[in-house]
Parts: C-alpha cells; sequence; structure tokens
C-alpha cells in the first residue's frame, strides 16, 4: 500500500509542505499531520528542506516487462478515409523509435484497406497490421478494443500511440483498462529515455500547468496525442515495409452496438486544415466588424478564426473557436488580432509556424508567444495592410 | 430506469496556475464546483428518469468535502448519492479511479444505464467513462450529443464526429459519456435543495469496496507518475514593433514577402 510518511525525527516543523501542499492535506500541529486529502501528488516531498517526507509505493511491475518493444500507432480511419492524425503519429514514433533502436508498426482495423495499406506504405513504416473485415468498417468500442488487445497480445508493443480524436479518446482507455496498463491522454510533447520509457508532457488543469507522466513499470506505455501538434512525417516511398494480414475472430466481432448510419455535416471546411489564419478577439468591438478580417482572410488567402468570448457572444460559430475547448490549429501563418494571449486560447495554436500578433496593451501576454508584436490597433492597421496587400498584388 | 451518474468536484481552473519559482501549484482562493460537464450527465438522466420513471443515482470519488457535490445534485433533482472515499482511494490514476468508480457502482445493485461528463475540467481526460465500462464488460458510446429514441432495452443515440454525424444503437446495460450539446441543465432548485439539506450522502469506504481479490486502488493502482509539473512554454524568438499604423502594415507586408507568404 501506498503512502506518504513523515519521519518525526528528521522534520524541522518548518510548514513548507503544509504551505506548498495543493489539496491542503497536511496539518502543522505539534508534528505535521496527514489527512484524507492527501493524493500522494509528492509536491510536499520536493520542498522538503531535510527530506523528512516519503512517499512508499507499492505497485507491481508488467509480467514479462522486458518482452516489450517497438513502437505500434493506431491508424484510425472512418469510412475508408485515413485520419490525418495517423501521419503526425508516424512522423513522431518513427523519431523515438530510431531513437532506441526499435521498430515502428501502424495496426489499421476497417475494411477494403487496400488503399490505406498503399498510402501507409509510402512513409517510413517497418510493418502494418491489418485487420480487414466488413463490421470493422466503423470504429465501435467493443469491436476495435478486442482487435487492438489481440494485437498487443502478439507482437507485445513497448509504446502504443492514438490520436486524441474522439475516436481514439473512446478507443484507448478502454484498451488500457483491459491491457491493465497506464495511459495519458491528449500529449503535446512525447520523448523517450535510453532505457524506453515515454516522457509524456501534457497540459493540465484547463492548460495552466503542464505535466510530465512516465509510466515506468507497465508495458504498453499508452498515450493519446493532439492532433495537429506534431509535424507529419515526411514521404519516404522507398523504405521498405511488410504488410501482414492478420485474422479477424468471430469473438472480435461480438458487441452490444449497432452502427446505424452516418451524415456528413454541413461542410465547411475546417479551420484545423487552414494553412492561412487571420484571428480575432475580444478586441472586436461588434459582429459586423467581422468584414473588416474577413477582408484580410481574403487577401491572404486563409481563413477566420476567434477566441472563446466571440463564440460566447454569438458573433461567430463554434467551429471557429481556436483553444482548449475549441480546436488545435497549426497554420502556416497565424495573425492575432485584439487578442489578449489566455493560456487556453495559446494551448491551441502556439505550434504555428509563424504569429504574428497585434494588441494595442504592449504587456498583453499574446507578445509572449508572436514571434512578431505589433503595438497597435487592429482597426487603424489592418485597413492600412488591406491597401498595401491589394496594391502589391497589381504589381 | 435506474440510473447512475458519475460526478467529480473540480478545482475552478481559471484560478489555478504555477508558482514559478517553487515549481508548485497555487492554490489560493481556488474554489471547488461540480465538473461542469458533469451537469449535462446528471441533466440527460433526469430526463430518461421522467420519460421511464426510476431512480437517479449520483456517485462521487473523492476526498469527505467532496459530498458537496452530491448535494447539488440532490438539489437538481438525483433521488440518491454515495461518495466513495478513503485514504486508500488517494492518488488515483484514471485507471484506479474507473475500477473504484466501477468497484461502486456493482454495491448499487441493478443498473440499466450508467452515464459519466464527456470529460472534467482538471484531468481533461476522457478516460474514467470507457474504463468503468470495461472493468463492468458493458458496451460504451462516447460524446453522445442527442438521444434520438429510448426504450427500456437499449438506446439509439448520435455522436458528434467533428466531420460527420454518427447514429448508433446500444443495448443496456451500458454507458455512454455525454456531450455539451446534448441538453441544458436545469439549475439548482431552491426548494429541492431546502427539502434535501439533511439528506443522508451514503459513504463507501475502503472496507465497503475491497472484497476477497487483490485491489487496484488510488496510488498502487495507477500504473502513471506525474515526474513533475511547469509552467507552459513561451516562443524564444520574437520582436516587437511599434509605430504609425500606416508604418506597422508596411512593415508586415515586407515580412510577408520575406517569408514568402506573398
Ligand atoms: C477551461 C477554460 C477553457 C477555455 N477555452 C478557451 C478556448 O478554447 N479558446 C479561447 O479563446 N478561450 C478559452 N477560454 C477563455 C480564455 O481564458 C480567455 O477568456 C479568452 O481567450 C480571452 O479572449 P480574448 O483574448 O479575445 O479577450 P480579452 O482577454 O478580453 O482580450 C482582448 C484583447 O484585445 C486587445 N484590444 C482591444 N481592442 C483592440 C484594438 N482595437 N486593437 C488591438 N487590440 C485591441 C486588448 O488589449 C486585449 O488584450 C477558456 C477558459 C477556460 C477557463
Ligand atoms: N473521481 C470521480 N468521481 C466520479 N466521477 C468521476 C471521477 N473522475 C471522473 N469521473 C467521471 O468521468 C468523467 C470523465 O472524467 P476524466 O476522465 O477525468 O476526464 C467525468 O465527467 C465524470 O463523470
Amino acid at each position: 500500500m501506498s503512502r506518504l510518511t513523515i519521519d518525526k525525527g528528521l522534520c524541522i516543523l518548518c510548514g513548507k509542505c503544509v504551505e506548498a501542499c495543493p489539496f491542503d492535506a497536511l496539518e502543522l500541529k505539534d508534528q505535521v499531520v496527514v489527512n484524507e486529502n492527501c493524493r500522494l501528488c509528492g509536491i510536499c516531498v520536493k520542498v522538503c528542506p531535510v527530506s523528512a517526507l516519503v512517499i512508499e509505493r507499492g505497485l507491481s511491475k508488467t509480467v514479462d516487462f522486458d518482452s516489450y518493444k517497438d513502437i505500434l500507432v493506431f491508424a484510425e480511419q472512418r469510412g475508408g478515409r485515413l485520419s490525418s492524425v495517423v501521419l503526425e503519429l508516424i512522423g513522431k514514433g518513427r523519431e523515438l523509435a530510431d531513437k532506441l533502436h526499435q521498430k515502428l508498426a501502424v495496426v489499421i482495423p476497417g475494411t477494403n484497406t487496400e488503399s490505406l495499406v498503399e498510402k501507409i506504405k509510402q512513409y517510413p513504416v517497418d510493418t502494418i497490421y491489418v485487420y480487414d473485415h466488413p463490421e470493422l468498417a466503423y470504429y465501435r468500442a467493443e469491436t476495435y478494443t478486442a482487435v487492438l488487445e489481440d494485437l498487443v497480445k502478439e507482437v507485445k508493443p513497448g509504446i502504443l500511440l492514438v490520436g486524441a480524436t474522439q475516436v481514439g479518446r473512446s478507443l484507448a482507455p478502454r484498451l488500457a483498462t483491459r491491457l491493465k496498463t497506464g495511459l495519458t491522454a491528449d500529449c503535446t510533447i512525447l520523448d523517450v529515455k535510453p532505457n524506453g520509457d515515454l516522457i509524456q508532457t501534457r497540459p493540465a488543469f484547463g492548460g495552466n500547468v503542464m505535466a510530465q507522466i512516465i509510466t515506468p513499470k507497465h508495458r504498453p506505455q499508452m498515450a493519446t496525442v493532439r492532433p495537429k501538434v506534431m509535424a507529419p512525417s515526411a514521404l519516404n516511398t522507398t523504405y521498405p515495409t511488410t504488410v501482414v494480414l492478420q485474422e479477424v475472430k468471430p469473438t472480435m466481432l461480438s458487441s452490444g452496438i449497432s452502427f446505424l448510419s452516418i451524415e456528413p455535416k454541413p461542410q465547411e471546411t475546417a479551420i484545423t486544415e487552414a494553412e492561412v489564419i487571420i484571428a480575432v478577439g475580444r478586441g472586436l468591438k461588434k459582429a459586423d466588424d467581422l468584414i473588416l478580417i474577413e477582408s484580410l482572410a481574403k487577401e491572404l488567402g486563409g481563413m477566420v478564426a476567434v477566441t472563446r468570448p466571440l463564440v460566447e457572444a454569438g458573433w461567430c460559430s463554434y467551429t471557429k473557436q481556436i483553444g482548449l475547448s475549441g480546436r488545435t490549429v497549426r497554420p502556416k501563418l497565424i495573425i492575432a488580432c485584439g487578442i489578449s494571449g489566455a493560456i487556453q486560447f495559446v494551448a491551441g495554436m502556439s505550434s504555428s509556424d509563424v504569429i504574428f500578433a497585434i494588441n494595442k496593451d504592449p504587456d498583453a501576454p499574446i507578445f509572449g508567444v508572436a514571434h512578431y508584436g505589433l503595438i497597435g490597433d487592429f482597426y487603424e492597421i489592418l485597413p492600412a495592410l488591406v491597401n498595401e496587400l491589394k496594391s502589391s498584388a497589381n504589381l | 430506469m435506474r440510473i447512475a451518474v458519475c460526478i467529480k468536484q473540480v478545482p475552478d481552473t481559471t484560478e489555478v496556475a504555477i508558482d514559478e519559482e517553487k515549481g508548485i501549484l497555487k492554490r489560493e482562493g481556488v474554489d471547488s464546483r461540480m465538473n461542469p460537464y458533469d451537469l449535462y450527465g446528471l441533466e440527460t438522466a433526469l430526463r430518461l428518469k421522467e420519460k421511464f420513471g426510476g431512480e437517479v443515482i449520483v456517485i462521487s470519488m473523492g476526498p469527505p468535502q467532496a459530498a458537496a457535490v452530491i448535494k447539488e445534485a440532490y438539489a437538481m433533482g438525483a433521488d440518491t448519492g454515495f461518495l466513495l472515499s478513503d485514504r486508500k482511494f488517494a492518488g488515483a490514476d484514471t485507471l484506479a479511479t474507473a475500477y473504484t468508480l466501477a468497484k461502486g457502482i456493482k454495491k448499487l445493485g441493478t443498473l440499466d444505464l450508467i452515464i459519466t461528463g464527456m470529460q472534467t475540467t482538471d484531468g481533461d481526460t476522457a478516460q474514467v467513462g470507457p474504463g468503468i465500462a470495461e472493468y463492468l464488460g458493458w458496451p460504451h458510446i462516447s460524446y453522445v450529443t442527442k438521444i434520438v429514441d429510448s426504450s427500456d432495452s437499449s438506446l439509439t443515440v448520435t455522436t458528434d464526429m467533428l466531420d460527420t454525424i454518427e447514429t448508433q444503437k446500444i443495448e443496456l446495460p451500458a454507458l455512454i459519456t455525454v456531450a455539451k450539446d446534448i441538453n441544458r441543465p436545469r439549475l439548482l432548485s431552491y426548494k429541492l435543495k431546502c427539502a434535501t439539506q439533511n439528506k443522508e450522502v451514503k459513504i463507501l469506504n475502503y472496507k465497503d469496496l475491497a472484497g476477497e481479490e487483490e485491489v487496484f486502488f488510488g496510488l498502487d493502482g495507477s500504473p502513471t507518475q506525474v515526474e513533475r509539473i511547469f509552467p507552459p512554454q513561451r516562443n524564444c524568438q520574437q520582436e516587437l514593433w511599434q509605430g504609425e499604423p500606416q508604418e506597422l502594415a508596411n512593415r508586415l507586408v515586407a515580412k510577408l514577402k520575406e517569408l514568402r507568404f506573398i
């Protein structure tokens, strides 16, 4: 049983641990007492100047821990379309595999998978495992969990990466629970230690905090990865890839869910696909003024996106919201106008290639993120800018 | 229909920040409240009860003060509430949380449906719901945006997959996690609040949940470990420009040309 212990002999009653505890779990009486709020987060252990606090851990390892190696990526497809996050996972997976001198495999459950296999073969992947069956055309929690369980038990990957999409965030936790292993959600940075431990970094507490998480004693180490945060893999058409057709057993197909229908949503290009984005925030005085932003977007061939307050005001659709509770974007160019740069907004755009920001307030946090910050009023700068662009286009 | 809804007490995340010097969470003045996404789950359950009759049970794992969210659920119309609380449950990651909640849910008798929020605002993983379903061996559907049809043996639901809407039918007993679009949660009823003021919150502790077999509660049952926390990073190479609007516009155009955007 894990617990927090305090060595009374060492403790100097300085109270630093009591102050540091985020959960009010420590009380300073005639000695330091731990109460039931303790979550064993270990923050107190780090601040103690005399190392009087210790967390005793009792966690058993995965059996045959050492036989788990290589990296496996889940290739999500729906109706024959590969999810774009898969190429991002292959890019990162390749990098991690090379660091560890291991192999990179991709698993693809679906039906009529030939064209998807051909597509994945153009990237530097060592092995593609295919589970092809009409019943696997669309994701259902039970069937996909059974398929992945089958493969994990057979190939024993050290690391399993899944996109943090609607499907990934449903499948990965179910699978991790079946495998009794750790899963870190929505990672934005991944790296490996030489011993094969995956260092998983993700935002927590609404993006105010980054947490670095490891799964030291269980295998496979599972992570879901935020789409659009990592760079997609480069093409490598000469890379030798083996394709393995796996048997779909009837037991994998039993499910309490039946798939009835799929309808496309009214199509508008998603901001996540845009290469150029003009984003605007509460600096905008009224909904009509969006026209100013649109005219700049038009000149640069980009799309308009907004911060949350504009969506809440009903000035713009939710699909245009960037940020933690909106979309993550990674355009080549983003120009942020009248946006303060709240952490929840920045979480959704900070990995854009080039960031410009226009803000009246020289102390706005957005200037800490922007590569080029323009201190000024966008109501004055944008019209001049649009004019310049128009005239330079006519040259 | 007997429905269990999982609700969690979370800190108000707008207030949480990191003390950069000490590398620890600042906690002064941080209030707690019910995870806002769980309100949609509770509302979904209450509406199904209005249609089919039955019982809405709320269940939460947390420290003793988390009883506050169960009281809040009573004031919205929940019938019964359980709090899973024990020092041994502390330090749980999503695997151990799902395990503990599943153990607690097994103590509730026969259920038709479990509803969880789509995610929490503090953990923000969306993992606990599917984890519970797996422990119970029930089917689950995440991100339900609408219940199109319901009977006492199945639900027909839609899920929003960003570019498509999918419709699926799920046999009960089952677990669903609900998205924000599913409904508009009712407000607390002042009348109910007064009426349920002294209503019991049933506490289940380690002894109540642990059976004979090996258990996986709290930190012991948690494969993931937080190594460190730190504030989000900022870009390093930056330029700040000042000047007249026209001047700034010209510089911007020049830069866009240099970067080959135009
Ligand atoms: C859990 C959680 C999730 C959230 N998720 C998101 C999310 O996904 N996306 C999101 O955007 N927000 C999100 N928020 C809200 C976020 O915290 C901020 O409130 C929001 O991003 C602020 O938007 P803003 O920058 O447009 O507005 P403000 O913070 O009001 O900033 C407006 C800025 O415009 C500048 N300005 C005003 N007029 C002009 C002008 N004429 N010219 C130039 N500059 C001008 C001002 O100096 C100011 O800096 C979330 C919050 C929470 C708690
Ligand atoms: N400690 C808890 N007690 C009760 N329900 C919880 C708890 N943690 C998570 N949940 C439920 O699981 C959902 C998803 O949480 P999370 O996986 O933390 O994002 C929440 O919306 C809750 O319904």
